[in-house]
């Protein structure tokens, strides 16, 4: 073989080798998970056109009326949303007031007061308390916690504050108050948590101005971490709230499925969410199964808004990483 | 005199405010966590004995009759998590290393926030959507609906871990593979992922713990089923499902079953819980 001939065959081998790999996997590799995050906006689209398509027969027919109006009748097929409209406010309510003041508290104790080694531990129990699943909340509710409410918190606040119209009627035992109380039992991890992540968020900086003033741990908290964190609290709070809305399972079995629009919070009541879970598969005609479609729309519109809302005020106060972590 | 005693006092009830503030928002905690004690109580004192051997190997007896279990039902429930991990882990995966990866900042702030308002929707929500798609065409409650609605709900909870714990992995480590010649999908693969993949997991078991208590999803998508199920397009008994007919029917007899199986779901669900603490041990002290 001839030297040309070699250096040529040489050069073949080393062009072969040295060539640049196939982009072909990079290209497939990459158009593959762009598919799969797609997904994702895909699903948005996806649940609102078929809650939207679902729920076409009663827009026409009802129009506004259907969220304006309290008669639910499927029988004669009349249907108006507004006691789970109600139902769904008011629990969501409750549970606010109850949740919000604990957990933040509990937010505060976990990272500004309490003694290091307790910390780790009780963040832990909180997260477990989170992954109690809901039905297992609504089962310990109806066995456990209605009957005690019922035996002696209740008849306690309608012999002492029953001139409250809140406090008055007889007491069956599940009703809209045991709803909410299940609902902010549901909702304390999530706010405690993402106000957790809020305040550990706040510079050290502002601690430490405080304590050069001489403030004790307490003023510190409020004077430099709370009033910082104001925003981002508020944040956490309608995060929560987002969850009370939609909450299902446990309210479905303490509230008393009732569709009516009571002063008292001793009277059974109905959500929205509830009302899906016990009427959809006995939801016969059309128009039945349309009125409980545009419920699952009512839902879905307002919890999106109102998660908006708080992705906003979180955004503006930590990292969006760090509160994710926490929602999730 | 008179001006330094009044202050004094005043740096008393500094110091009283604080103890008060303290005490305060340790009473808080201790409420906040005593749901979690008095449900394990409970389950513990009226399920534990109802917890035996028929419980995990018989169908449910018909009413009146003592006994039974609900084999059918973890079975299904397993069934149906498999369905789900099938749709949900390679889609929430793959997404969230996109993000990860290749995303640009435009393109993945809007998908992290449209993952964001898919987890904040209620997962009834998921129930009703699948109803409409699946079950109202092929005309039959199935496993295969109640997986697709467990799965919809894995994939933005899966995504959003893993694109965190994908970032989470240094730059050297792409960079290096790179530099040997490695194309950029087997760096993604082999190196990235490999590296993450703890954190991917535990994503993932997270998320199957997350789904694996839903029940309104199930509601009409799964629908239940007192027998075994004997092929996915039928409908299929779950865990959860069960709990919840039982919890709500009338008897004592299923009363007691229901405990029993939230005593079994509850032990799952923590167990899982449990081994992604051990899994994550370390690494939330030196990354998070």
């Amino acid at each position: 073989m001839s030297l040309a001939a070699q250096v040529l065959i040489e050069e073949r081998f080393v062009r072969e080798r040295m060539a640049p790999p196939s982009r072909f996997g990079d290209k497939a590799f990459q158009w593959l998970t762009m598919a799969m995050a797609m997904a994702v906006v895909v699903l948005v689209i996806l649940t609102g056109w078929q809650l939207w398509r679902g729920s076409s027969l009663t827009v026409e027919k009802f129009g506004f009326h259907f969220l304006a109006t309290s008669t639910w009748d499927p029988v004669a097929e009349q249907f108006g949303a507004l006691p789970f409209i109600y139902g769904t406010l008011v629990s969501s309510l409750i549970a606010l007031l109850i949740a919000v003041p604990l957990s933040i508290a509990t937010a505060v104790y976990l990272t500004e007061l309490a003694p290091l080694w307790i910390r780790q531990p009780l963040v832990s129990l909180t997260e477990m308390l989170a992954a109690i699943p809901s039905v297992i909340l609504g089962l310990w509710g109806i066995f456990v916690m209605v009957p005690w409410l019922r035996d002696y918190p209740f008849p306690f606040l309608k012999h002492y504050f029953g001139w409250i119209p809140l406090f008055t009627g007889p007491i069956y035992g599940p009703c809209m108050f045991a709803g909410g109380i299940i609902i902010a039992i549901m909702i304390l991890p999530i706010i405690t948590s993402v106000s957790r992540e809020i305040l550990r968020s706040v510079p050290d900086l502002q601690r430490e101005a405080a304590y050069g003033l001489g403030a004790t741990r307490w003023e510190v908290t409020r004077i430099a971490v709370l009033s910082y964190a104001r925003k981002g609290l508020f944040g956490a709070v309608i995060l929560g709230l987002g969850r009370a809305l939609g909450e299902t399972m446990a309210v479905t079995m303490v509230i008393g499925n009732t569709p009516q629009i009571a002063a008292s919070l001793f009277k059974p009541g109905y959500t929205l969410a509830s009302v899906i879970a016990n009427e959809f598969t006995e939801a016969t005609t059309d128009i039945y199964l349309g009125a409980l479609f545009e419920i699952g729309l009512v839902l879905f519109g307002v919890t999106i808004l109102v998660n908006l809302v708080a992705q906003f005020l979180l955004k503006t106060m930590t990292t969006t990483t760090s509160a994710t972590r926490a929602v999730q | 005199m008179r001006k330094s005693s009044g202050r004094a006092d005043n740096h008393d009830w500094r110091k009283i405010k604080n103890a008060l503030a303290s005490t305060g928002t340790f009473v808080s905690a201790v409420l906040v966590i005593a749901p979690l004690g008095l449900v394990f109580f409970h389950l513990l004192v009226n399920g534990a004995s109802s917890v035996n051997w028929d419980f995990f190997t018989h169908l449910p007896k018909p009413v009146g009759e003592a006994g039974g279990g609900m084999a059918n039902a973890i079975v299904g429930s397993l069934e149906l998590l498999a369905i789900a991990g099938v749709i949900g882990i390679p889609v929430g995966v793959l997404g969230g290393v996109y993000l990860a990866e290749y995303g640009s900042a435009r393109i993945n702030s809007i998908v992290r926030f449209l993952a964001d308002v898919l987890n904040g929707i209620p997962s009834i929500t998921w129930g009703v959507v699948v109803y409409g798609l699946v079950v109202l065409r092929f005309k039959s409650f199935s496993a295969y609906a109640g997986g697709l609605a467990l799965g919809l709900i894995m994939i933005p909870l899966i995504l959003r871990t893993t694109e965190e714990v994908v970032l989470l992995v240094p730059n050297g480590y792409r960079e290096a593979a790179l530099a040997l010649g490695v194309s950029r999908w087997k760096t993604i693969v082999h190196i990235v992922m490999k590296t993450a993949s703890k954190g991917i997991i535990t994503g993932i078991l997270l998320a199957l713990a997350r789904v694996g208590g839903e029940t309104a999803p199930l509601l009409f998508t799964a629908f239940g089923n007192r027998f075994w199920n004997h092929s996915l397009s039928q409908p299929i008994a779950a865990l959860p499902l069960q709990i919840f007919t039982y919890a709500i029917s009338p008897y004592d007899d299923w009363h007691r079953q229901a405990w029993a199986g939230a005593l079994v779901l509850v032990t799952g669900v923590f167990c899982v819980n449990v081994l992604v603490r051990i899994l994550t041990r370390g690494r939330a002290a030196s990354v998070v």
